[in-house]
């Protein structure tokens, strides 16, 4: 019998039960600020490399909770890590941290 | 019996009217169609923001009662009538009271839950209101689902039966989003080892200590809030709930399994409100509360002269607000009843 | 799950379902997908149920499939279906059965329409006029076709030869109801049982002893949505939501789909036999494809008429499970009338 080849759509549904939150529970230990994030974007319209790649820090921060690892794991190395988002954060998260500890997170996993 | 004033309603904005309204001199008759006084806040456990124990509430206010102030309990109204400057109040008891002025404080009722079909209440076992899951912190009862395990996730949705075109409900209900915040806390303490969520429209976190209360539920307690109004749960084989909703920061719809989701149930005015509004032609604003006189300056004040309102009657309101609205509605009693003397 | 729950919802969801005389306005794929479906509706109703239905010849589309796929105007649309209403005053009737529930969305938008905005009501009755010299009027009772199957479940019930329980075992089969989107979405007070949980086919498998199964996906559209299917390239975009719906419905091991939406009744028969042979996958009770009917079919199966002669080999899910289990005799065979059988994939070749 022949295949149809009908080409599958992309779920793209955040498939939050068999996502990996590994990244976020070490980001808990080591950087608890990161919870402190409620997605104002202060960071992404303040963020000089933003301006010019598709890097988005709240969109990362919540990326973090979420488990969407290979997203992260894509954006995260345009960082300049000028440390301009920390100055702007109306939180006073430490986002050079957070990314930091993000990098080395992926860089001792094996994603 | 004749009186100066006839306050409907024994929780918390009846309780304080009476006693303030006693101790200036008039007499006053508190009808409260419950066996017990306390209304709502006597069904809480621990209050936002500060976690006090919600009976401390009604311990002060009950100690504080005149000894000598007439309450009515298990009394319900069965007609209120104007004739002249005067009400006259029949009960169940087939009294009649006449009384120079009347105090609505009727408050709330809890949001009817079926009403949103989508989220399946009455109909998926492991759905619950937040009023049900407040009884069980206030009665010590374990936090179980209907299978009789620990939840390990559960959800709050925020805005169930405000800020709701489909049901007619437009207003916000205030309370809801502290609530929802220090019930996900409470959640966490009990079960240290479940994960909570929230998911909300906005966050109003407009009170004192109210966004440091949700600082902490983020950072010491891991809360998650995801900002999404959800669509629909549905219930899965083994008697979870799935979710959907859309996660709006990201712009990606989300789906996620619950062992239990707790509806954020707003208010509604109460039976006896709606009663009152009927029987005594009141104005009602438009979330089919007790409309006042002016919102600014006659707050307590309502369309009938002698008809004065305090707390939720009114508008969705926090204990705060309440007693606030209560202490200035004795004000404007005392002030007509004065008048009325000379 | 609480049935009573849902039954406190399916009280405040009834609808006015005229009881006899009929004018009955037929689909346009349903006929060709599986023609046995409308002929036993018209057969139940005259035969079973005494009912006076009348089948015109002389009918159109409602452009439903144009419509959805913006390439017919909606004054057009609006104008074919007072056409439609010109044909049940001429024929005598006051009370309208949609077959399709694509049609039933459409003609109860269009209704709502021209009582909402009445200008739009002056405009059809002009073009009706001046294309065809006609003139119309609204029907009194606009309903689907499962809805009158729905209102006479009971008195079926009491005809019906088998039920929807295991011969063998005495135990209820899992049965899936799917609602097309358009039954009750668009307008939920026109549904019987409203739009979360419709109750005009979860009735009828309650009432003819099935076990109704509401699986987390049961809301989600079958995948059809018109301009999305009809772009042969599109079509992946359609199997992929059947194909979320058979995932979910897996674990419940279902014996039986019904449907009363003809694109909804297609795609879950026609996406299963590509699923089958795409991802090798079966979803249905003892590991094999879940057979697919329409509620007609269904009512017509239990009440004792011939599978092969109310067309049920033109699924492509094969249907011999589910009749083995109900306990209904069929002669192999017979299945094409003589004529040389398709050729059937091996993972679904199992009867």
């Amino acid at each position: 019998m022949k295949s149809f080849q009908y080409l599958k759509k992309i779920d793209r549904t955040i498939d939050y039960d068999n996502n990996d939150r590994a990244l976020f529970y070490y980001l808990m230990r080591v950087e608890p600020t990161v919870a402190l994030c409620i997605a104002c974007g202060a960071c992404t319209a303040t963020c000089s490399a933003g301006n010019f790649s598709t890097l988005d820090l709240h969109k990362i921060m919540l990326s973090i909770r979420r488990g969407e690892k290979v997203y992260i794991a894509k954006e995260i190395t345009q960082c300049v890590l000028c440390g301009k988002c920390q100055l702007v954060c109306p939180k006073n998260v430490n986002t050079r941290g957070v990314i930091l500890q993000i990098m080395s997170f992926l860089q001792s996993s094996q994603l | 019996m004749k009186t100066d004033v006839v306050v409907i309603g024994g929780g918390i904005a009846g309780l304080e009217a009476s006693t303030a309204l006693h101790n200036l001199g008039h007499h006053v008759i508190l009808i409260e169609k419950k066996d017990i006084l306390g209304g709502h806040v006597a069904l809480w456990d621990k209050l936002f923001p500060n976690n006090k124990n919600a009976s401390s509430i009604i311990h002060y206010l009950k100690d504080h009662l005149p000894q000598n102030l007439t309450i009515l309990l298990s009394t319900e109204i069965t007609n209120i009538s104007k004739r002249n400057n005067s009400f006259f109040i029949e009960t169940n008891f087939h009294q009649t009271i006449e009384t120079k002025s009347v105090l609505v404080a009727t408050g709330y009722d809890v949001f009817n839950a079926h009403l949103k079909e989508e989220y399946g209440y009455g109909i998926y076992d492991n759905v619950i209101t937040s009023a049900e899951l407040e009884e069980m912190f206030k009665n010590n009862k374990p936090i179980l689902t209907k299978q009789g395990k620990e939840p390990s996730r559960i959800g709050f949705v925020h805005c169930v039966g405000s800020r709701d075109r489909k049901i007619n409900n437009l207003y916000c209900s205030k309370v809801c989003c502290v609530t929802a915040v220090k019930q996900a806390i409470e959640i966490r303490q009990k079960l240290p080892f479940s994960e909570t969520y929230c998911f909300y429209m906005d966050l109003r976190m407009y009170g004192l200590n109210f966004e440091e209360l949700y600082n902490e539920s983020q950072e010491k307690y891991g809360v998650t809030f995801i900002r999404g109004r959800l669509s629909e749960a549905s219930e899965t084989i083994d008697g979870k709930i799935i979710i959907k909703v859309e996660d709006t920061l990201l712009g990606r719809p989300l789906k996620m399994t619950m062992d239990m989701l707790v509806l954020m149930v707003g208010m509604v005015p109460s039976a006896g409100t709606s009663f009152l509004i009927n029987k005594l032609d009141l104005l009602s604003n438009n979330g089919h509360f007790i409309a006042s006189s002016d919102e600014h300056l006659l707050a307590n004040y309502t369309n009938v002269n002698g008809v004065f309102v305090a707390g939720t009657a009114s508008s969705p309101k926090s204990i705060d607000d309440t007693f606030a609205d209560a202490r200035s509605a004795v004000l404007a009693i005392h002030q007509y009843l004065t008048s009325q003397k000379m | 799950m609480k049935i009573e729950g849902k039954k406190q919802i399916w009280s405040s969801y009834q609808k006015e379902i005229a009881n006899d005389n009929y004018y009955y306005a037929r689909s346009c794929i349903r006929q060709n997908f599986f023609p046995g479906a409308e002929n036993m509706f018209i057969k139940i109703l005259r035969e079973q149920l005494n009912k006076n239905i009348f089948d015109d010849e002389r009918q159109t589309t409602c452009t439903g499939i144009g419509y959805h796929s913006s390439i017919v105007l909606p004054e057009t649309t609006m104008t074919v279906i007072a056409r439609q209403f010109s044909l049940m005053n001429e024929a005598g009737y006051d009370n309208f059965i949609c077959s399709c529930v694509t049609s039933f969305g459409l003609y109860t938008e269009v209704i709502e329409t021209w009582t909402h905005f009445p200008e739009t009501l002056e405009k059809t009755k002009e073009y009706l006029y001046k294309s065809t010299g006609r003139t119309f009027q609204i029907p009194q009772n606009l309903v689907h076709a499962s809805d009158i199957i729905y209102k006479f479940r009971y008195e079926l019930l009491h005809k019906l030869k088998y039920k929807l329980i295991h011969h063998k075992t005495g135990k209820p089969l899992n049965v899936v109801e799917h609602i097309g989107c358009h039954y009750a979405k668009i307008f939920p007070h026109k549904g019987v049982g409203g739009a979360e949980y419709p109750h005009v086919l979860a009735g009828l498998i309650e009432a003819w002893g099935g076990n109704m199964v509401d699986y987390p996906e049961r809301r989600h559209c079958c995948g059809f949505g018109f301009r999305q299917y009809l772009i042969k390239a599109n079509r992946g975009y359609s199997y992929s939501h059947s194909l979320k719906k058979f995932e979910s419905m897996q674990p419940y091991e279902v014996d039986l789909i019904i449907t009363n939406c003809p694109g909804c009744n297609y795609f879950l028969d026609r996406w299963q036999y590509v699923a089958a042979i795409e991802e090798k996958k079966l979803f249905g009770a003892e590991n094999k494809a879940i057979p697919v009917l329409t509620f007609e079919e269904l009512a017509a199966l239990l009440l004792g008429y011939d599978p092969w002669k109310i067309g049920l080999q033109m699924h492509q899910i094969p249907v011999e499970p589910l009749l083995d289990k109900i306990g209904i005799t069929y002669n192999k065979k017979e299945k094409y009338f003589g004529t040389k059988p398709p050729q059937i994939p091996e993972i679904l070749n199992y009867c």
